[in-house]
């Protein structure tokens, strides 16, 4: 069925690079170079290499928002449909991976058009436009609808739907599932699959999990981390021959799943148990939100899977579990073992006495940093609880090496990479020897590298007589780790 | 500002920039006196207008309370600072109430009224997409900047949340125990970096739609200036006429410059 007009169908964009080469204003590695590669109209390119390779940077050229002479110098060529990147805003559409950041205006329908507006659409033909895009990405949802109230998974769609109402030639995803759980991740992957199907649009996809992306694709990329591409082919011909060059770059290869550490784990005493409770956020008397939470019951050395759909409270029950958050009814008990001297309910303890107790991991690692260099950060527990100046010390010299941010103690927290981001936010927690600890989303849009490590750090921990919470819908994850699932 | 289509009234589909253009030429009018007279006489005229507005009455108070609090607190501070003349009734250190300082709180505080609560009540019914595209469309300003303002506005609820969760982590990370007020710098300071990042993401996702190009931009809706919005604008400046008329007509007029 031909959802689009006759001239929008097979307008596949061809891209052709010669020696192109990207480098970031002040900086003296290129993070890109000697890429020479083309792309023929329609094809599905799959784009992989390590973190680092600049995988963004080269999907950020081809949408021509890597900005002029002030923000970074080329070499080379880099064209789409024979034409120098910078002339060719509106051929290619970008979709990036965070859904918050992505929403332009409050309402629906306007934000859709938003593109079209800038490209000089006459208005008749644009609210068409917007129309046919909502329809293709399966958002059936009035015009006027607010954007505020959407799912992560329907911002993702619309901002597909805004990047598909400019009529691309060449669609670009950027990570586009990795915040989404995974009837979102179905969702999104339905609707570009629709829209390749009907448009004939040139895609190029970025995504460390290859297998979601598997059944859509024609063609591999592998950028090298050192310039150049390190394999280019059939998807199968490339995984078969680089699968395990490529899971050591921390890629998700089908087949090629990382190491499970053995389930070995021993319960121990109650730590925390919850009783009638219910959970919600309530503002100046008004509930927004609450639910009911089966009784459920946290034991030392365990490690407690919370997972649920987006929405469904996950972050806001393990929280209220952690003792940031107060319960809307019922309680939240810790044992004696786990009080030790305050009192039976964590959300009425002081914030330093929930130091050795209870450590929490924020999803957004950006929201915990307190400091400017790494170093700092980790020795902040360690003061509030008042330890003397060489117990810090240590505490803070072993974490940088067991975490390997040795090398990355004078740096600013703000400047890691994700990966290295999500690795301090849980070594601040540990530098304390909280005997809970409370993760959310610990393994969310992580490439494998990162995934086996934190795996291995948190099976370690429980082993070691720790008690591990986890809100996530990371299934992989649950199997591998959890010992129990509370299921919202 | 309402979430978009929450209500029907007619008054809601009148352009921003005419509700805009409304209150400051109102504003203007009465800036150029201080008496009680013509501020008196706009606030009664106002009162009898805003019913026809369509704005529920609980709306109405809670939106225009900060008003309603302001105005005396302002007149307060002139009655015991203001300048003295005729008769001083009470003395105390920097503190007179006299004749003078009397009538002027008076004049105040009915003038914080008579152009606080159109400002508020005019803006009840103002969706910041509409209002963009007025002042961009009816009022030619560069839509660069007004699109880029409407943008990060949106940013503001993300915002909350983002407070939210600092000040959380800060109890988790054991440094939550200090008062509230002490923490506020250091919270400010996060949120301003996340705010830089927040903002600098929006702007790539902007320009990946082709924002801050060359191509003239077309618009979507069409922001409209009809016969609603010239009489949104005249039922302004006739509220500013007749305050004017009267103050002067009664002798109590007293130019602000001079």
């Amino acid at each position: 069925m031909g959802t689009y007009p006759a001239d929008a169908v097979g307008r596949g964009s061809g891209v052709r690079a010669r020696g192109w080469g990207w480098r970031h204003a002040g900086r003296s590695r290129w993070a890109l170079r000697e890429l020479d590669f083309s792309i023929e109209p329609g094809e599905r390119i799959l784009l992989l290499g390590a973190s680092g390779a600049g995988k963004s940077t080269l999907l950020q050229a081809l949408a021509g928002v890597l900005g002029g002479s002030d923000e970074g110098e080329p070499e080379g060529e880099l064209l789409i449909d024979d034409r120098p990147v910078a002339d060719s805003r509106g051929r290619a559409g970008l979709v990036l991976q965070d859904p918050d950041s992505q929403v332009i205006l409050a309402r629906v329908g306007d934000d859709v058009a938003f593109g079209c507006e800038n490209l000089g659409v006459p208005r008749d033909e644009m609210w068409d436009r917007v129309r046919v895009a909502l329809r293709d990405v399966g958002l059936d949802l009035p015009l006027d609808r607010s954007t505020t109230q959407l799912s992560g998974g329907q911002k993702q769609r619309l901002a597909l739907a805004g990047v598909l109402a400019m009529r691309p030639g060449l669609l670009l995803l950027d990570e586009p599932t990795a915040n989404l759980d995974p009837a979102g991740v179905t969702a999104l992957l339905g609707a570009v699959g629709n829209v390749l199907e009907n448009s004939g649009t040139t895609l190029v996809v970025v995504e460390h999990r290859v297998d979601v992306w598997l059944p859509l694709i024609t063609r591999v990329i592998v950028l090298s981390p050192g310039g150049g591409l390190l394999a280019d082919g059939p998807p199968d011909d490339v995984l078969l021959a680089r699968g395990q060059e490529l899971g050591e770059a921390g890629i998700w290869v089908p087949g090629c799943p990382p190491l499970f550490p053995p389930h070995r784990h021993s319960p121990g005493p109650l730590l925390l148990s919850t009783r009638e409770l219910t959970i919600g956020r309530a503002s100046t008397g008004t509930v927004t939100f609450d639910r009911s939470v089966p009784d459920a019951e946290i034991n030392e050395g365990t490690a407690t899977a919370i997972t649920g759909s987006n929405g469904s409270g996950k972050t806001t029950l393990g929280l209220t579990l952690a003792g940031l958050l107060p319960p809307l009814d019922g309680d939240v008990v810790a044992s004696p073992q786990l009080r030790s001297g305050a009192g039976e309910r964590p959300i009425r303890w002081k914030s330093r006495e929930l130091l050795t107790r209870i450590g929490t991991v924020f999803q957004e690692p950006e929201h915990q940093f307190l400091t400017s260099t790494v170093r700092d950060e980790l020795a902040v527990g360690p003061r509030a609880l008042k330890l003397a100046a060489g117990e810090v010390t240590e505490r803070v010299d072993e974490l940088l090496q067991r975490l390997r941010l040795a090398e990355l103690a004078g740096a600013n927290p703000f400047t890691l990479s994700g990966g290295e981001k999500r690795r301090l936010s849980v070594a601040t927690v540990l530098a304390t020897r909280p005997q809970v600890l409370v993760l959310d989303e610990p393994t969310f849009g992580q490439d494998s590298t990162t995934w086996a490590e934190m795996v291995a750090l948190l099976d370690h921990l429980v082993t070691d007589g720790s008690s591990v919470v986890a809100m996530t819908h990371d299934q992989v994850f649950v199997d591998a780790l959890a010992d129990r699932e509370v299921r919202l | 500002m309402r979430q978009p289509f929450t209500s029907v009234h007619p008054f809601d589909r009148v352009n921003p920039v005419a509700k805009l253009g409304a209150a400051l030429l109102l504003a203007a009018c009465l800036v150029l006196t201080i008496d009680w007279v013509s501020a008196g006489t706009a606030v009664l005229l106002e009162l009898l207008a805003f019913p026809f507005l369509g704005i529920r009455r609980r709306v109405f108070w809670l939106r225009t309370l900060p008003v309603w609090i302001a105005a005396p607190l302002t007149g307060i501070t002139i009655l015991l600072y203001g300048k003295a003349s005729g008769t001083v009734y009470w003395e105390w250190l920097a503190i007179r109430i006299s004749d003078g300082s009397i009538e002027l709180a008076i004049a105040t505080a009915l003038r914080v009224l008579a152009i606080g609560l159109p400002a508020v009540v005019l803006f009840i019914t103002v969706d910041a997409t509409d209002l963009a595209d007025g002042l961009a469309q009816v009022w030619h300003l560069p839509s660069r900047f007004v699109l880029g303002a409407l943008a990060a506005f949106r940013l503001v609820g993300l915002f909350r949340d983002d407070w939210r969760f600092l000040e959380l982590a800060r109890r988790a990370r054991g440094v939550g125990d200090t008062g509230r007020l002490v923490q506020i710098p250091g919270l400010v300071f996060a949120l301003l970096v996340l705010a830089i990042r927040r903002g600098s993401k929006l702007a790539v996702a902007m320009e990946a739609r082709g924002f801050g190009g060359t191509t003239p931009r077309t618009w979507a809706r069409q922001s409209r200036f009809g016969w609603r919005e010239w009489m949104t604008v005249i039922v302004g400046v006739m509220i500013g006429m007749i305050a004017i008329t009267v103050a002067v007509t009664t002798g109590h007029w007293n130019f602000i410059v001079g």
